[in-house]
């Protein structure tokens, strides 16, 4: 048996309110390539920054020992200088740098305030060429595909002398040649010794390049499989990843009547806003009906987002094509003013960076997409704002002294319920809502399902979005199944199971 | 009070309590001549550019602390076109109204390529600056012009007689003042007035507000509120009516603050800015259409800055094309002393009032006791820095306080 070169014992990590980590135990040998899979918010990526200093020692608890001793992280530098180097889902390249600045950037060739250019460009090329580019080092990062960029990143953990490279999602923005490619290269640097972690959703991926998996699940390391003794089936590492009990999470919604459709959109394509040549929706057909629930579940980069905004006046995108029906009538949609005009609502996941003005008030931010309703000539009735501010507060349960209090200083689940009651007071018909629970505690998350379950008995429909499949599966009377920008299947609720939902996702990416 | 309270309360009236002490400070310093009659009424003279600015100025930093570096040249040219109408005998309702309308489309101009150009506000502003400092140049050929009409000069606050007369001079026993100078009885009624007014509509407004249910305001602290504006009111009016009586560059400023008030916190327009400067995606998303946002802010800024031309030639009874230069500097520092973020989406029109009346008071105090005005920007430069300085360690503790 090989060394092992780390080891994280007993890591929990709490944030306010949540466990994240929940006495996690990791075991990665010298020269292997470990896969950590588990759903979006298990615990992965935390534990990877607990592992490289972003979450600095002390604030955790448990040991990590790399190479026999027991480690102190302050900071990212002290776990490079051991080695450690971590390479994040969203590349950290700066676009109007050529690859060798931002290769060494934080990192320069020669002295603190003399750069030798020289060594750094014969290096950076000398890297380059390890991860199989042959590009010069003096083209600048935007000039290049993502691709390339992703093995830039490598090539930059390479000049850190990395002896444990931390992959986060490595592939999420490749196509399927880049994405393998990438895969192989890893296998050639296991060939010369290097010890690699990667998190990874897509299960094909992990199969092909692991010679362990850890499964994480709800901040726990649920097992660690063997690929050299266990038997390892995507079957397999699914059922790991989703089993849990889901006994009571989710109210139960009593006789809401079916109607008419209240919105469909048919072949809806849309474009991402800078690389022009790349679909992010494509060819999506759905509808929903008024008093239902429909869930859509994918994975992160799916396309969910995307569809939602580029619906809801095509707040996302270009190039949008494909026909929006609302109550049986065709729409063109211009602009979010529009959309709410029409009676739809888009419920963000990003509530602090699209939904609320975190410096105005739960006044202010209820009004927001409603003031019209509040106003005669442009003067706003401000009595009559804090009423209706004040009856969605008591309605919605939102704990808080009063609705002058600034929205930065609520929680999350009392943010995301303000978000609602902002969206509920401009009266709409439909309602999207993306990732509706993310980051809130199971307390709060049970009040924003009863929530939901009010608004379809008032005869709304609501388009729910979401990565957590208990609750898509909890909260949902029909499911879209999407993947990679397209819709990959229809379940109705009562066919739905995780096993199935998953096989969905994973078979299309084999296909693909 | 519990030390949070206490520590919530000095941020709030942190730069108001820093103002007061800054009037004493001059006050003992200039053995009292800080307070003189004359000098208050210079004061508010003096500054009323800067109100007028400041106002517009709050407007395009609550959309995110942008700026607008163009002001002082849009003073000078709209103010020197001005005046060279009136030298050509054109009535002085027509040149106000071209002064106004030059400053709204210079609005426009600027606020069309920062909102749906996207030219940085910085740079589209910077330009601006240049271009109208040339254009004020170019009409007045290098040559300062005087303005003579009287009427003009005494409705915009400019010559001898800027004062709203006293209309109750006949009436009652003629009273002076401790100099022995008469004083303008009109004005003393106008601040007395004023107050018994504040107080009426103080206790009207709880009644309204309690018949309907609505959260009210501790009775104490409203009584002391009420009281503490309305002394203030009519000391000011008090002091003002010992020398001349009312300025009419008063009216115009209480005028000018009053509106924007009303727009900032009671209308949809002023919601917008404050969202805009908060989050824009967020208010986009809201479906309000941020660039317009934005058009109207910088429209409203040149609006005003033409009628700080207006008010400025009245002042100096003239224009010349070296006139309102820095003026933009005033007008932003005033806001942030004020407390707006520079980041956008808070402040306040109280907090303008209170930044320009801090900025005044340093001016016109080193001006008594006789400081060099090289000073004077030192002293201004670090009670800029130190205000925002104030502001960020109050926030800091705030966050501590919070996570603890």
């Amino acid at each position: 048996m090989a060394n092992v070169l780390l080891e994280m014992k007993n890591i929990t990590k709490t944030f306010p309110g949540v466990k994240a980590l929940d006495n996690v135990n990791l075991q990665v040998e010298e020269g292997e390539i470990h896969a950590l899979v588990g759903e979006n918010g298990a615990g992965k990526s935390t534990l990877m920054n607990v592992l490289s200093g972003i979450y600095p020692f002390g604030t955790y608890e448990g040991d990590i020992i790399y190479n026999g001793e027991v480690c102190e992280f302050h900071n990212i530098k002290d776990s490079e200088k051991k080695g450690i180097v971590i390479i994040h889902q969203e590349l950290a390249l700066i676009p109007y740098m050529t690859i060798g600045e931002n290769m060494f950037l934080g990192n320069e060739r020669g002295k603190k305030w003399n750069i030798d250019w020289n060594k750094t460009y014969s290096e950076a090329d000398k890297y380059l060429k390890m991860v199989g580019l042959t590009d010069s080092s003096k083209t600048l990062i935007k000039d290049i595909g993502t691709g390339k960029q992703q093995l830039v990143e490598i090539a930059k953990a390479l000049a850190k002398n990395a002896k444990l490279l931390i992959l986060d999602e490595p592939t999420s923005s490749l196509n399927e040649t880049d994405s393998r490619a990438l895969l192989d290269l890893m296998k050639e640097f296991k060939k010369q010794g290097m010890t690699m972690i990667i998190i990874s959703h897509k299960l094909n991926e992990v199969s092909y390049v692991a010679d362990k998996i850890t499964i994480v699940r709800d901040g726990s390391t649920i097992e660690t499989l063997d690929c050299k003794t266990d038997e390892i089936s995507e079957d397999r590492i699914i059922k790991g990843m989703v089993n849990r009990d889901m006994t009571d999470r989710f109210p139960k919604r009593h006789d809401v009547e079916i109607g008419d459709t209240l919105m469909e959109v048919k072949n809806w394509t849309v474009y991402h806003p800078e690389f022009a040549e790349r679909k992010v929706v494509d060819d999506v057909s759905m509808y929903v009906r008024k008093g239902e629930v429909v869930g859509i579940y994918g994975l992160m980069g799916a396309g969910r987002t995307e569809l939602a905004m580029s619906i809801f006046g095509r707040s996302y995108g270009v190039g949008i094509s494909g026909k929006l029906i609302l109550n049986g009538k065709e729409v063109v949609l211009r602009s979010p003013k529009q959309a709410i005009e029409h009676k739809l609502a888009y419920v963000t996941e990003d509530r602090k960076g699209n939904g609320l003005v975190l410096t105005n008030s739960i006044k202010h931010n209820t009004s927001l997409a409603n003031l019209k309703a509040l106003s005669t000539n442009l003067v706003i009735d401000k009595d009559k704002e804090y009423a209706v501010a004040a009856e969605y507060v008591s309605k919605l349960k939102t704990k808080t002294p009063s609705v002058e209090q600034l929205v930065g200083n609520l929680s999350g689940g009392n943010q995301q319920k303000v978000l609602l009651a902002k969206w509920m007071f401009a009266n709409p018909d439909v309602l999207i809502l993306d990732e509706p629970t993310r980051g809130i505690d199971v307390g709060a998350k049970y009040e924003i399902y009863c929530i939901i379950n009010d608004l379809v008995a008032a005869g709304k429909s609501v388009v729910m979005i979401s990565s957590e499949l208990p609750e898509v599966i909890g909260m949902s009377d029909r499911i879209y199944i999407m993947n990679e920008a397209k819709i990959v299947g229809e379940l109705p609720a009562s066919e739905a199971t995780q096993e199935n939902i998953m096989a969905c996702i994973v078979k299309t990416g084999k296909e693909g | 009070m519990t030390g949070s309270k206490i520590l919530s309360f000095l941020k709030k009236y942190m730069m108001l309590i820093a103002l007061v002490a800054v009037v004493i400070f001059f006050n003992i310093a200039t053995s009292g001549r800080a307070l003189y009659a004359q000098n208050i009424t210079n004061l508010i003279a003096q500054n009323a550019y800067v109100f007028v600015l400041a106002t517009g100025m709050l407007l395009c930093i609550l959309t995110g602390g942008n700026i607008d570096l163009a002001v002082g040249s849009v003073v000078c040219f709209a103010g020197g076109v001005g005046a060279i109408m009136m030298d050509k005998s054109i009535p002085w309702p027509v040149a106000v109204i071209v002064m106004l309308v030059m400053g709204l489309l210079i609005g426009m101009w600027q606020g069309f390529w920062i909102a749906f150009v996207k030219v940085p506000p910085f740079i589209a502003t910077l330009a601006g600056m240049l271009a109208f400092r040339g254009l004020a140049n170019v009409v007045m050929g290098g040559f300062a012009y005087s303005v003579t009409d009287t009427t003009y000069l005494n409705i915009f606050g400019g010559g001898a007689d800027c004062y709203i007369p006293d209309l109750f001079a006949g009436i009652g026993p003629a009273l002076t003042a401790s100099d022995g100078t008469v004083m303008n009885k009109f004005c003393l009624v106008t601040g007395i007035v004023a107050a018994i007014a504040i107080v009426i509509y103080t206790f009207l407004h709880r009644a309204y507000l309690r018949k309907n249910g609505y959260k009210l305001e501790s009775l104490v602290g409203t009584v002391i509120k009420t009281v503490i504006i309305c002394a203030a009111i009519i000391w000011l009016f008090y002091k003002l009516s010992s020398y001349k009586g009312i300025p009419t560059a008063l009216i115009w400023i209480g005028f000018i603050l009053g509106l924007f008030a009303y727009i900032t916190t009671k209308t949809t327009l002023g919601r917008n800015l404050y969202a805009v400067g908060g989050n824009e995606k967020a208010t986009r998303l809201s479906g309000i259409n941020t660039k317009m946002v934005m058009f109207k802010a910088y429209t409203l800024m040149g609006l005003l800055a033409g009628f700080a031309g207006v008010l400025n030639i009245a002042r100096f009874v003239g224009a010349q094309p070296t006139y309102g230069m820095g003026y933009e500097m005033d007008a932003i520092a005033a806001c942030f002393i004020g407390g707006a973020s520079a980041y956008g989406g808070t402040g306040s029109i109280g907090g303008v009032i209170i930044g320009a009346l801090m900025m005044g008071v340093i001016n016109q105090g080193m001006d008594i006791m006789g400081t060099s005005s090289n000073y004077k920007l030192v002293v201004k430069g670090l009670v800029l820095l130190l205000a925002v300085f104030f502001d960020v360690i109050m926030k800091m503790r705030k966050k501590g306080g919070a996570k603890a």
